[in-house]
């Protein structure tokens, strides 16, 4: 579930809130946006997708908030991670989309049992 | 032709799409193209709701030359339909494909080789593919209604569909209403509230929406469908598990190997206690590109610090339901029409069995299917609109549960309903592992749930939104109990334990339908009841 807005990155460009496929957040008269609605996140990482700030945090665990440390996410180097591993936005060239091999992979799985 | 305009009733348009995800973007493209006004509106965000947004879907895929390529590619599906698929349609999803997806070029980038040319067009990136399919309907001049669920349909004095009615869930949840010539659903399908990645908007409000307009289901009983996550987690994306090893609590090697009974030997051993898994067989090749191949696979173990290629992890099967199941609303014409004027389906909310038969439709069918029977379902809606023009007059609201009960509406919690779906629909020993016994206890419990629904449920405003899912869910759920009943036989993924052998008497898709009496009966047998009728 999302656990983290972090200010000092977040550029209140609200596109979280438009993104967000099950409403999580709610606008603030002045600054980032609030986790209003936590317990209806689905944890599909696509917020994070969609932040070019880098300033969202979801954690994996999916029944149940996995409350964390700010600054160690901030030293972890886990944000933007899948931003970057999609090759968006400034990643674009950097990080190829490769989902064409998958088929490769299921074959050979598929030989190595027979 | 109308002009997509705004009357003091509400909006009017040739074309109304609810939901957002692959089918319905398709769906909507093939509208807009015909030259249809299109409106589109979506519970979540058209672009990350669904399940195709979260998901790498890989589409059914065989080229025309040579000839051979097709046959095949048939005649394999059909080994697996267990006599519940169409070669016609199969045919017909396999050249709608290979023809349509290669146009979304100038909205996906697809990967070339060093040559330049491109690599394939059916492995899309869920993200990549949704954004692209928002641009190009945003293009075509389809009004996206975003964080807009539909709640019913509206229905004219002859039945026909003319259009929907919900509610705004940002700024303050007002109400909308839609005229339209024709609608097409393609609200998904439904996990029965699993944490299946990216399915929690698909609570089964197409099945609902459209059963109480007249349609009928086929293919509910077949929902058995799981697949493996990390405990805790989403993240149910299947292709890092195909090298999986598995363990039980004392370290012991599970015997489920990679194979068409994985996931029920995987059951039974998360029956007797916590599994365990190990991706160290995973090729160091595969390892090392898994993050461009499937990015957000390995989100769950880097923010839990865990090193899947050398650390065991803890495993859980989440249920598909209908999703990478079969079942949904039966279409009854090339078109993908209902049976009732005006109504069309797409995608997951629309039954598979006729490309999938009784095996799941993950992994390649389903894609395809969602992306040809949006676009046949689009073409449809947009050449009836030009003959039925849309207009608020006359148009009746057609929901019941959750919105206009039969009885006193009295304070009603959506979540004890849901929590009971759940307890029928995820229990392996319940849906997977199916008898006769289980399935009536199920039926009984879920009816007892429905009726209370049915007669007290009902909320204006934002709250109606998760009395109308806690409705679709328990109507979902007791359609696949009932079917599952009925079907007193082990055929694909429809497992009876009191019943292991396949019957070729039951070589027929099975149909249900209704609400407080749930009937099943045989496709082949016209007059209602005749099969078997539960209450
Ligand atoms: C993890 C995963 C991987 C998969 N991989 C593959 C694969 O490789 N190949 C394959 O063929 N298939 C695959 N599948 C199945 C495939 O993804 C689906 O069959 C397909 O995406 C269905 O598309 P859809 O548009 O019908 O549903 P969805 O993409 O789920 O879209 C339905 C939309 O309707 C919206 N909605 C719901 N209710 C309402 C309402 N009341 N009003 C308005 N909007 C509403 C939802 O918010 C959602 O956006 C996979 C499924 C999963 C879960």
């Amino acid at each position: 579930m999302i656990e983290l807005v972090i200010a000092e990155r977040c550029t209140a460009c609200e596109r979280c809130i438009e993104v967000c496929p099950s409403n999580v957040f709610e606008p603030t008269a002045s600054g980032p946006p609030a986790i209003a609605r936590q317990e209806d996140c689905q944890t599909c990482f696509m917020c994070e997708l969609y932040c070019t700030a880098d300033a969202l945090y979801v954690a994996p665990n999916a029944e149940r908030p996995e409350p964390v440390e700010r600054a160690a996410v901030l030293a972890s180097g886990l944000l933007g991670q899948y931003r970057r591993d999609s090759g968006w936005d400034e990643w674009q060239g950097l990080y190829p989309n490769e989902q064409w091999l998958m088929e490769t992979v299921f074959r050979r799985a598929a030989e190595v049992a027979r | 032709m109308n002009r997509f305009h705004a009357e003091a009733e509400g909006l009017v348009a040739d074309v109304l799409v609810i939901g957002g995800g692959m089918a319905g973007a398709w769906a909507a493209t093939a509208a807009a193209r015909e030259g249809a006004h299109v409106v589109l509106v979506e519970k979540g965000f058209c672009g990350t709701s669904g399940v195709t947004a979260a998901a790498g879907p890989g589409h059914w895929w065989a080229p025309p030359d040579p000839p051979e390529a097709r046959v095949n590619a048939i005649a394999q599906r059909q080994r697996i339909a267990f006599g519940l698929g169409d070669p016609v349609w199969m045919r017909r999803v396999l050249d709608e494909t290979w023809r349509l997806l290669p146009t979304l070029a100038p909205y996906y980038d697809f990967p070339k080789d060093e040559h330049g040319r491109v690599r394939n067009y059916r492995a899309m990136r869920g993200p990549e593919y949704m954004r692209a399919l928002r641009q190009q309907i945003v293009n075509l001049g389809v009004v996206v209604l975003d964080h807009c669920p539909a709640l019913e349909l509206l229905a004219h004095a002859d039945g026909a569909i003319g259009g929907a009615a919900g509610i705004r869930t940002q700024r303050g949840g007002s109400p909308w209403r839609i005229a339209a010539g024709a609608v097409i659903l393609a609200a998904g399908g439904t996990s029965f509230r699993s944490h299946l990645l990216g399915s929690r908007n698909n609570t089964g409000d197409g099945y609902l929406m459209a059963a109480e307009a007249g349609a009928e289901l086929s293919g509910m009983e077949f929902t058995a469908a799981y697949t493996v996550a990390p405990q805790h987690s989403t993240m149910t994306r299947t292709m890092s598990y195909a090298f999986a090893d598995y363990f039980d609590a004392d370290g012991r090697q599970i015997d489920a190997p990679f194979g068409p009974d994985q996931t029920e030997r995987l059951a039974q051993a998360l029956l007797a206690g916590p599994v365990y898994c190990s991706l160290a067989r995973l090729p160091a090749d595969v390892q090392s590109h898994l993050p461009t191949i499937s990015p957000n696979v390995m989100l769950p173990f880097a923010r839990w610090g865990i090193d899947p290629f050398r650390e065991r992890f803890e495993v859980t099967l989440h249920t598909d339901g209908t999703i990478r199941g079969i079942g949904g609303v039966r279409v009854q014409g090339e078109d993908c029409g209902t049976g009732v004027p005006g109504l069309y389906v797409a995608g997951d909310t629309a039954s598979r069995e006729l490309v999938a038969g009784a095996s799941s439709g993950g992994g390649n069918v389903n894609s395809a299917w969602a992306l040809s029977s949006g676009t046949w379902a689009g073409r449809a809606a947009a050449r009836r609109a030009r003959r039925v023009p849309a207009s608020f007059g006359g148009l009746v609201p057609l929901g019941r549960a959750g919105l206009r009960p039969s009885g006193r509406p009295r304070p009603t919690e959506a979540v004890e309903a849901i929590a009971a779906v759940r307890a029928e629909m995820h229990p392996y020993d319940k849906n997977l592992f199916r008898t006769g016994a289980g399935l009536e206890a199920s039926r009984r419990a879920l009816h007892d749930v429905w009726s209370d629904l049915a007669a007290h449920a009902g909320e204006d405003g934002a709250a109606s939104l998760g009395l109308r899912e806690a409705a679709a869910l328990v109507a979902s759920a007791r359609w696949s109990v009932a079917t599952a009943g009925a079907r007193t036989e082990t055929r694909g993924m429809h497992r009876r334990l009191d019943h292991p052998e396949l019957d070729p008497g039951l070589a027929t898709r099975l149909v249900a339908s209704g609400f407080e009496a749930v009937a099943v009966r045989p496709e082949t047998s016209p007059a209602p009841k005749a099969f078997e009728s539960v209450a």
